[in-house]
């Protein structure tokens, strides 16, 4: 089914009423995340204000470069998925479950990343029990980790749930839920990237 | 999929992918002489990216006032926090 662009279809962002995506208690699942998050982050600020030379020193074994292109994966598995959504509201059998797929597939890319960094970090020795600059790297980057799997595994269910026939009017609100919480991920990890890779 | 991607939150990705891109030149250029203010607009910069991912990405801009104001506190608050925090060690 082809679809023109801009043209407004059911459940569309931009429509005259405001309208709340997804279900009402995802946005308490992910308000109180970032609220948590928000707390991590305090933390992190409050115990390298004790020692800013140490992080900054701990600081310059990671890769800035690396860190850039796990941002620049989450932000386009997050428009992927924007695509899915809208696709999904359109019927498109098609390209719905292909762009949830291609987000889910980027969203392992970042974790497959995580995963060689954290080798990397042991192999040279640096361990959450080395200073408190790879505690909190380890605690935080591995809370995120932790969501995005979860995510990469909603995805997966939005690309199954969208093929081969229109989502059902009653499961929407899950396909909403699931893809705002995706956002999330990537929320959290705007700010975790220059907090722990360039702030010093 | 070509009609999909000729939409307004595909501006939106690419002002977010420039804006990486930027804070990533801003981040590496001035690792060895990392001012105050380098972080401070980092920060920024990050923020001004949640927001952005919020309204359009999470669809907050046609949500209710309370759960777009919820989002919109929550971003000055955090990123206030943040940036006093950082400025204050």
């Amino acid at each position: 089914m082809s679809v023109e662009a801009n043209v407004p279809c059911r459940y569309e962002a931009g429509a005259t009423v405001p309208r709340v995506p997804g279900e009402p208690g995802v946005w308490v699942l992910i308000l109180g995340d970032m609220v948590v998050f928000a707390v991590l982050f305090a933390t992190y600020l409050f115990h390298r204000g004790q020692e800013p030379g140490a992080f900054a020193s701990a600081q310059r074994a990671l890769s800035p470069g690396v860190g850039v292109v796990m941002t620049l994966l989450l932000l386009t598995a997050s428009w992927l998925v924007v695509i899915g959504v809208r696709a999904a509201r359109n019927d498109n059998t098609s390209a719905a479950p292909r762009a949830f797929l291609a987000a889910a597939t980027l969203g392992a890319a970042f974790a497959g990343l995580k995963v060689v960094d954290y080798h990397e970090r042991f192999v040279h020795g640096e361990t959450p029990s080395t200073n408190d600059f790879f505690l909190y790297y380890f605690i935080l980057t591995g809370i995120h980790l932790f969501h995005l799997v979860m995510g990469v595994g909603a995805l997966g269910v939005l690309a199954r749930l969208s093929a081969k026939r229109p989502v059902p009017a009653n499961h929407f609100a899950f396909v909403e839920g699931a893809a705002c919480y995706w956002h999330m991920v990537d929320v959290l990890w705007i700010v975790l990237f220059p907090l722990l890779y360039f702030l010093r | 999929m070509l009609s999909m991607v000729r939409h307004r939150t595909t501006v939106i990705w690419l002002l977010l992918v420039v804006a990486t891109s930027g804070s990533w030149m801003l981040g590496s250029e001035n690792r060895g002489q990392f001012s105050a203010g380098t972080g401070t607009a980092l920060m920024l910069v990050a923020f001004i990216k949640v927001r952005l991912v919020g309204l359009h990405f999470m669809e907050l801009r046609s949500a209710p006032l309370a759960l777009r104001t919820l989002f919109e506190v929550y971003v000055v608050v955090v990123c206030t926090v943040v940036i006093v925090m950082y400025l204050a060690s």
